[in-house]
C-alpha cells in the first residue's frame, strides 16, 4: 500500500470514531500548546530582561569610587574622590578589552524651557557615552568630541525632558536653562523607557564633561567627582576587560599589594548574564512542565489506539483473511496514531501561537513565538505517536487471523 | 431482487491437465491448549480439481473447521505438506501467507463479515487494496465485481443499510474481486433464510461455472448437495467423499413479491 493510502485508511478509521479521536487529539493539542506558551512566554521574558540591560549599556561596567575612610569613618560608595580624568586615558589606553569608555558626572537641576521648569538629571560625558550605551538621536545630532573639548554650551535632552519643558514639540535649536547657564538643545534621544528600578531614562539632559564641570561642577580639576563608563569589546570579554581596568587603576592609583581597591567596578554585563539564566532556568521549567502534559496526552493516543485495536479485533482479521500482512496492519495502526498525534501537533501549534498572542496583546508582555521550538514541538508530537502507538500496533499484527475472525466484540 | 442469472456466462474450464488447485497430503494439526494435545486433523489427504466443488461436512469438533483454515492458508499444518496450485504453503511465514490469501483465495463468511460503516465498494476494494492495485482500478474491479453479483446500484451502501442476503453478495463481490483460485465459503447460508440461501448458492455454483474451485464448509446436508463432492470428516479423519450430480440452485418464483 502507498503511504498515501495508507494515511487514507487511517483518516476514515479515526472518523469513524469521531468525538473520541477528537479527545485525543485534544490531549496533545493541550500539550504541544503549553509547550509553546510556556516557551513564547519564557522567551519573552528573556527578551525583556535582556532588553532592559541593554539599556543600561552594550557589556557594560561601572567604576566608581571606593567609601571614604577617614579615621575610621567610612563614607560609604562613591564618597572618595579617587578616580581622575586620566583614569580614562588610562584604562583607554591599557585595557584591551575596553572598546569604549566615557565619564559620567550627574547632578540634579533645575531645567528651565521658555514657558516651562522641570528638576531633572544633567549627565555630562563624552560622545562615547552614546555608543556606550547604544543612544542615538531621533531629532537633531548627539554632540561630537569637538563640542566636549571647546567646552559647548550644547545639550541633547530625552523624551520625558521634551514632553515636559516643550509639550512635545521638537525642541531642536531651542535654549534650555540648566541653573543659570543656557544651553543650546542640538538633539532628542531616542525613548529608552525604564531601568529595572522604575527610573525613568528618558528624564535625562545630556552635556558634554567639559561643560559639565566649568559650569555645574565648579572647575575643571582632575578628579572626576562620578563615575566611568567601560564598554567591553565584546559580551564575552566583559570578565577579562574587568580584571583589566582593575589592574590598570590599581597601578596607576600607585596601591600595594595588602591595599585595597579605592574604586568600585560593578559587571553589569554578568549581572544581565545572570538574569537571563535565570529567566531561561524558568523558561526551561515551564517547558518541561508543559512537555509532562504532552507525555500525558501521548500516554491517551497509546490508551486509545489499544483500546482500538481490541475493538477492532475482527476487522483486523478480515484484513487479513484478504490479504493484509502483519506488517501492513503495523503500519496501518502505526499511521492512525500518526496522524492523531500530529494533528494534535498542528492544532496545538495554531492554538499555542494563538495563546502567546493573547497573552501578549492583553499584558504587553514581551512574546516571541519560538519558531525553533513549535517545530520542535510538532515532531516530538509526531514522534510521540509513532513511539506510544508501536506497542498497540504490535500487537494488532501478531494477532492470528482465525482468532480475530472469530472475535465477538 | 437481482437474480443469480447477472452472473457471466459459464467460462470454459481453465486446463485440467495443469496440478490440482488443492492437494494435502497426510496432513496433520495440533494444538496446545495448556498440558494437554488436542489432535484436530489426524492424517488427512485430499485432491481438488481446477473447478470442482466441494462441500466438508462434519459435525463440530471434526475438525472441518481445522481444515478449512489450513486450505484458506490461515493456518499451517502441524505435519504433512499442503501444495496450493502446485506451490508448497505449508511452511510459509504469515506475510507469505497473507500474500497467498490476496492473490489465490476468497473468503464468504458466515457471518459476512463486512467492515462496518464502510460502504460496499470499499469493502469490496479491500483485497486490491493490499495487493497494491492502483485506485483508480480498484474501484472500476470493484465496481465491476459488484455489478457481477447484482449490487451496481448499491455501491455506497454501507452493511447495515443491506439485508443479510445482499451482505453476503458484498462479501462474494470481494471474494471475487482479485480473481482467486478458490473461493472458500464457510457456513455461508448459516444466517439466511432460506430463498437468499437458495440465491447465494446459485452464485457459488455460477462461480463454479466459470473455473472457480468453490470449497464449501458446512454442516447442512441441503447446502452440501449443491457442490458436486462431499468430503465427511470424523474425528479428525476423512469418512468418506463421495462425488455426485450436484442440485441445481433455481429460484422458484415469488409468490405475491
Amino acid at each position: 500500500m502507498s503511504p498515501w493510502a495508507t494515511i487514507k485508511v487511517a483518516i476514515k478509521a479515526l472518523l469513524r470514531n469521531k468525538l473520541r479521536s477528537l479527545l485525543t487529539v485534544l490531549g496533545i493539542v493541550i500539550g504541544v500548546a503549553a509547550v509553546i506558551a510556556m516557551v513564547a512566554i519564557g522567551q519573552g521574558a528573556r527578551n525583556r530582561v535582556k532588553g532592559v540591560f541593554e539599556a543600561m549599556g552594550t557589556n557594560l561596567l561601572v567604576v566608581s569610587p571606593a567609601s571614604q575612610n577617614t579615621g575610621g569613618v567610612r563614607g560609604g560608595g562613591g564618597t572618595a574622590s579617587t578616580l581622575t580624568f586620566s583614569d580614562i586615558d588610562f584604562i583607554r589606553n591599557e585595557a584591551s578589552a575596553v572598546r569604549w569608555v566615557a565619564p559620567q558626572l550627574q547632578t540634579k537641576v533645575q531645567a528651565a524651557g521658555d514657558d516651562q521648569n522641570w528638576n531633572t538629571q544633567v549627565t555630562g560625558t563624552t560622545p562615547e557615552y552614546f555608543q556606550i550605551r547604544s543612544w542615538a538621536a531621533t531629532s537633531g545630532q548627539l554632540f561630537d568630541d569637538a563640542a566636549d573639548a571647546g567646552g559647548a554650551k550644547v545639550a541633547v535632552v530625552g523624551n520625558t525632558i521634551v514632553q515636559q519643558l516643550y509639550g512635545g514639540a521638537n525642541p531642536v535649536g531651542q535654549t534650555v536653562r540648566l541653573g543659570n547657564v543656557p544651553f543650546t538643545i542640538v538633539g532628542v534621544l531616542a525613548v529608552k523607557g525604564q531601568s529595572p528600578m522604575g527610573q525613568d531614562y528618558d528624564d535625562v539632559i545630556i552635556i558634554p564633561s567639559r561643560t559639565f564641570r566649568a559650569k555645574l561642577q565648579g572647575g575643571l580639576g582632575n578628579f572626576l567627582r562620578g563615575s566611568i563608563y567601560v564598554s567591553a569589546v565584546s559580551a564575552d570579554a566583559t570578565a577579562l576587560a574587568e580584571s583589566q581596568v582593575t589592574e590598570v587603576l590599581r597601578a596607576h592609583h600607585k596601591l600595594k599589594d595588602d591595599e585595597e581597591d579605592d574604586f568600585r567596578v560593578r559587571n553589569l554585563a554578568e549581572f544581565a548574564e545572570a538574569q537571563s539564566q535565570s529567566t531561561d532556568t524558568i523558561t526551561t521549567l515551564l517547558a518541561a512542565i508543559a512537555a509532562v502534559s504532552l507525555l500525558v496526552g501521548g500516554i491517551g493516543v497509546m490508551n486509545i489506539m489499544l483500546v482500538s485495536v481490541v475493538e477492532r479485533t475482527r476487522e483486523i482479521g478480515i484484513r487479513m483473511a484478504v490479504g493484509a500482512r502483519p506488517i501492513d496492519l503495523m503500519v496501518q495502526f502505526l499511521a492512525e496514531a500518526l496522524v492523531l498525534a500530529a494533528l494534535g501537533g498542528l492544532i496545538g501549534l495554531g492554538v499555542g501561537a494563538l495563546a502567546a498572542s493573547t497573552l501578549a496583546t492583553k499584558f504587553g508582555w514581551a512574546v516571541v513565538f519560538p519558531s525553533d521550538v513549535a517545530a520542535l514541538a510538532v515532531l516530538v508530537s509526531g514522534g510521540i505517536g509513532v513511539t506510544f502507538g508501536l506497542y498497540p500496533a504490535v500487537k494488532a499484527s501478531r494477532l492470528d487471523p482465525i482468532t480475530a475472525l472469530r472475535f465477538e466484540a | 431482487m437481482v437474480a443469480a442469472a447477472a452472473i457471466a456466462p459459464p467460462a470454459p474450464a481453465i486446463g485440467a491437465a495443469s496440478a490440482p488447485v488443492i492437494e494435502i497430503e497426510d496432513v496433520t494439526r495440533v494444538y496446545h491448549l495448556g498440558d494437554v494435545d488436542v489432535h484436530a486433523l489426524r492424517g488427512v489427504s485430499l485432491r481438488v480439481e481446477r473447478g470442482e466443488s466441494i462441500a466438508i461436512m462434519g459435525a463440530s469438533g471434526s475438525g472441518k473447521s481445522t481444515l478449512m483454515n489450513l486450505i484458506g492458508c490461515l493456518d499451517r499444518p502441524t505435519s504433512g505438506t499442503y501444495r496450493l496450485a502446485g506451490k508448497d504453503v505449508s511452511r510459509l511465514s504469515a506475510s507469505e501467507l497473507a500474500r497467498v490469501r490476496g492473490e489465490r483465495i476468497g473468503f464468504v463468511f458466515q457471518n459476512f463479515n463486512l467492515l462496518a460503516r464502510t460502504s460496499a465498494v470499499e469493502n469490496v476494494e479491500l483485497p486490491l487494496l493490499y495487493a497494491g492495485v492502483g485506485g483508480h482500478e480498484r474501484r472500476t474491479r470493484a465496481i465491476a465485481a459488484l455489478e457481477q453479483v447484482g449490487l451496481g446500484s448499491r455501491l455506497d451502501h454501507t452493511p447495515n443499510q443491506l439485508s443479510g442476503g445482499q451482505q453476503q453478495r458484498v462479501a462474494i463481490a470481494r471474494a471475487l474481486v482479485s480473481q482467486p483460485e478458490i473461493v472458500l465459503a464457510d457456513e455461508p447460508t448459516g444466517n439466511l433464510d432460506s430463498r437468499t440461501s437458495v440465491e447465494v448458492m446459485a452464485m457459488m455454483q455460477a462461480l463454479v461455472a466459470k473455473g472457480i474451485t468453490v470449497v464449501l464448509v458446512t454442516h447442512e446436508p441441503d447446502i452440501a448437495q449443491y457442490a458436486a463432492r462431499v468430503l465427511t470428516l470424523k474425528d479428525g479423519k476423512v469418512v468418506s467423499d463421495t462425488r455426485h450430480e450436484p442440485v441445481r440452485a433455481v429460484l422458484e418464483p415469488e409468490v405475491a413479491s
